[in-house]
């Protein structure tokens, strides 16, 4: 049997079986956790910081870091939360993010996470930087304004040979995601459905399909993202 | 040496009014001008963008009416789509469609009539700004500003069934709708606890019409000739020359009921219509190529609807249509401020539409969307409360828009809101070298008769030449720049 341990997240008293991450044992006492790059089933690699968690009076992400034995988790606390808006607001005013528009807008995690965490109007500049739709391949359409580069496309969609399809080109501020030009015939129907539900943005879209879902039967229409937590 | 005058803001109407006045030595009114400073550039900013995003992107042209424009850029990507110039929809798909334009057309011209012009009826045009306005109607005038609040109310709430929200919705795809309406929905218009039921909108809207009728009839020196000229006038109509405000056919009359176009194929406009651009303001002005420039011009709007129209596909309309056609003994009517009447009875119309719709089981149905073979470019006309509209897209082969014209209510009533301004300057100001209370009340009414909204006109980034030429007493050019 594996090691169960004790921790607690903001004082209340959890269980964890030994070494896994803090994201997954919050999730199992049903402790909200936000998060963002991780993707489930996915190895997390910790890019966004959205999860950082203090503990030790140290932020580390609870996507990447495991939890030990007698750990005390900070979580849901003013200066937490408020580094958590701070980064959801860099990545609005990074990229191109007009929601009014956009036919994820109620289905898209940044979005609803802006909300979770009420956003307002950053207070970062707005950067409002000059990127364009890749329109090219024929099955889906990359919208570089919108992508935060949190690579969950990359490391979920995977050919045959375990290669993936989408891949970086460029560097720094200017690096970008998009489908390599070798690989991108392995997109079948079903990968290309795949990536469009990974991406927690709008930046993979399907060809002439948005807005098909009604107002109201939109993913976050009616709760915020992480209600379905007790904590 | 000529002295220019220049009036601003223009108060009660959306978006940046600037009107000038030139005068000669004598004090005589020698031209003015109605400048909307505004610049919005959807026509430049939609470019590149997946075609099926621009009904939910260009409707934030307007937030008095974002579903005239949600809906004449479904049209337009309907025909993209290869679902036919009108025809090709599915019924469910273009009942839901016209009953969300209805409910727009009713709240917007009950906002338009009951919130924006009624205060300058009841107090008269030259009452204290401080009272003339919704809210001294409601210390009042207490029922008739209930009556619009839940008249729009009742508008906005067909908005929302149908598209989702209130402003700002996402009902209409191309080549269809996104939801039908659940029977819930239906009865709660048919049969919702008073007032906020489709009959009793009927009989409000009636009692607005007679509310305006005994106000003409009491004021008709001001209502008759205040900014009445003569003009062509323009408007969508069914094929067999019915009110359509959704769909038709293009029609226009000159001032004396003449056809001048004769019911043509919206694909089609762009040989009958031209654009004028002039340096003095972003809005641009159509007119006829037929007529030219100069004769060309043309009213857009329920004074010109009800001017080439033969008739209103329903009863209760028809009857205050006829009684309206009577006071100008069937001839076209010029006068602007009769504008308000003819908005009141398309209220009614619309709320007689909505009941018909409502009652219609085609609305529960489940086929939502019509498909056929892709083409490149695609025109969507509609009537919006202010007017015929015009959306013109052009994809390429990856979906994305390459170009997009729109022509707006506004931008069409251009010409004839300018001649109104001048009207009311030229009988006001002629004789007079300051700039009177009285004066800028009139400009101001003359306006709303057309539009209380102008931001949504100049929508044309990076196409409006700027030209500033510098000319000296000889008037010789001594400068000239270009952007
Ligand atoms: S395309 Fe989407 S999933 Fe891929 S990196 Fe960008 S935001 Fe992440
Ligand atoms: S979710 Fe942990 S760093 Fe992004």
């Amino acid at each position: 049997m594996a090691d169960i341990i004790n921790f607690t997240i903001d004082g209340k008293e959890c269980m964890a079986e030994k070494g896994i991450f803090i994201l997954q044992a919050a999730k199992e006492n049903d402790i909200y956790i936000p998060s963002l790059c991780n993707y489930e089933g996915v190895k997390p690699q910790g890019s966004c910081r959205i999860c950082s968690i203090k503990t030790n009076g140290q932020f580390v992400t609870a996507c990447t870091t495991p939890v030990a034995d007698g750990m005390e988790i900070e979580n849901n606390t003013d200066e937490i939360n408020d580094m958590r808006k701070s980064i959801i607001e860099l990545l609005f005013v990074e990229g191109n993010h007009f929601c009014p528009a956009c036919e994820m807008s109620g289905d898209c995690e940044l979005q609803a996470l802006a909300y979770r965490f009420q956003m307002m109007v950053p207070r970062f500049i707005y950067q409002f930087p000059l990127r364009e739709i890749d329109a090219r391949h024929p099955k889906i359409l990359k919208d570089q304004n919108r992508c935060i580069r949190c690579k969950r496309c990359i490391r979920t969609i995977k050919d045959e040979k375990g290669r993936s399809v989408f891949a970086f080109y460029g560097r720094g501020k200017n690096i970008e995601v998009n489908v390599d030009p070798v690989l991108g015939s392995k997109l079948t129907d079903k990968l290309a459905a795949k990536a469009i539900e990974v991406c927690p943005v709008g930046s993979i879209l399907p060809r002439e399909k948005g807005f098909r879902t009604p107002i109201g039967q939109r993913k976050f229409d009616h709760e915020p993202i992480g209600s379905e937590y007790k904590h | 040496m000529s002295k220019k005058i220049t009036i601003e803001p223009v108060t009660r109407v959306e978006g940046h009014g600037k009107v000038t006045v030139h005068m000669d030595d004598n004090n005589n009114v020698i031209q003015t001008r109605l400048h909307i400073v505004e610049f919005r550039g959807f026509e430049r900013f939609i470019q590149g963008r997946p075609y099926w995003e621009a009904p939910v992107l260009v409707q934030r042209l307007c937030g008095i009416c974002p579903v005239s424009h949600h809906l004449a850029a479904a049209k337009a990507m309907d025909v993209i789509v290869g679902a036919g110039t009108g025809d090709g929809l599915t019924p469910v798909a273009e009942k839901m469609r016209r009953l969300m334009h209805y409910g727009q057309i009713f709240q917007s011209h009950v906002l338009h009539f009951f919130h924006l012009v009624s205060p300058d009826l009841l107090f008269g045009i030259n009452a204290d700004p401080a009272i003339r306005n919704i809210i001294g109607v409601a210390m009042e005038h207490k029922e008739l500003a209930v009556q619009g609040v839940m008249m729009r109310k009742f508008g906005q709430e067909i908005i929302k069934a149908t598209a989702g929200k209130k402003i700002h919705g996402t009902g209409a795809i191309p080549g269809g709708i996104n939801k039908n309406l659940s029977i819930e929905e239906r009865d709660h218009f048919l049969k919702g606890e008073d007032p906020l039921n489709v009959d009793k909108m009927i009989e409000w809207s009636l009692g607005a019409i007679e509310f305006f009728k005994n106000y003409q009839s009491e004021n008709s020196e001001l209502i008759d000739n205040m900014a009445a000229f003569p003009s062509n006038h323009l408007s969508l109509v069914r094929k067999d020359g019915a009110m359509d405000l959704y769909h038709g056919v293009i029609r226009a009359v000159d001032a004396n009921g003449k056809k001048i176009l004769h019911d043509v194929d919206p694909q089609d406009y762009l040989d009958y219509i031209g654009e004028e651009v002039k340096s003095w303001t972003y809005m641009k002005f159509p007119f006829l190529i037929e007529y030219g420039k100069e004769k060309g011009w043309y009213r857009v709007g329920p004074l010109a609807r009800l001017n080439t129209i033969d008739f209103i596909p329903s009863p209760l309309a028809q009857k205050e249509f006829e009684t309206y056609k009577s006071y100008t003994k069937g001839k076209p009517n010029n006068m602007s401020m009769h504008t308000h009447w003819a908005r009141l009875i398309e209220v009614l119309h619309a709320a007689e539409m909505m009941k018909v719709l409502l009652n219609d089981s085609d609305l529960q149905k489940n086929n939502l969307e019509t498909k056929g073979n892709k083409v490149y470019e695609g025109v969507g006309m509609l009537e919006a409360p202010r007017g015929t509209l015009f959306h013109h897209y052009r994809i390429n082969d990856q979906d994305l828009i390459e170009m997009a014209n729109l022509i707006v209510s506004t931008t069409n009533n251009n010409t004839p809101m300018n001649k109104a301004v001048e009207m009311v300057a030229k009988e006001q100001m002629n004789g007079h070298a300051i700039i009177t209370e009285p004066m800028m009340n009139a400009v101001e009414v003359a306006i709303r008769a057309y539009d209380p909204c102008l931001s949504c006109a100049t929508h044309a980034l990076g196409k409006m030449p700027l030209e500033i030429s510098l000319y000296n007493k000889n008037n010789q050019l001594i400068d000239r720049k270009r952007k």
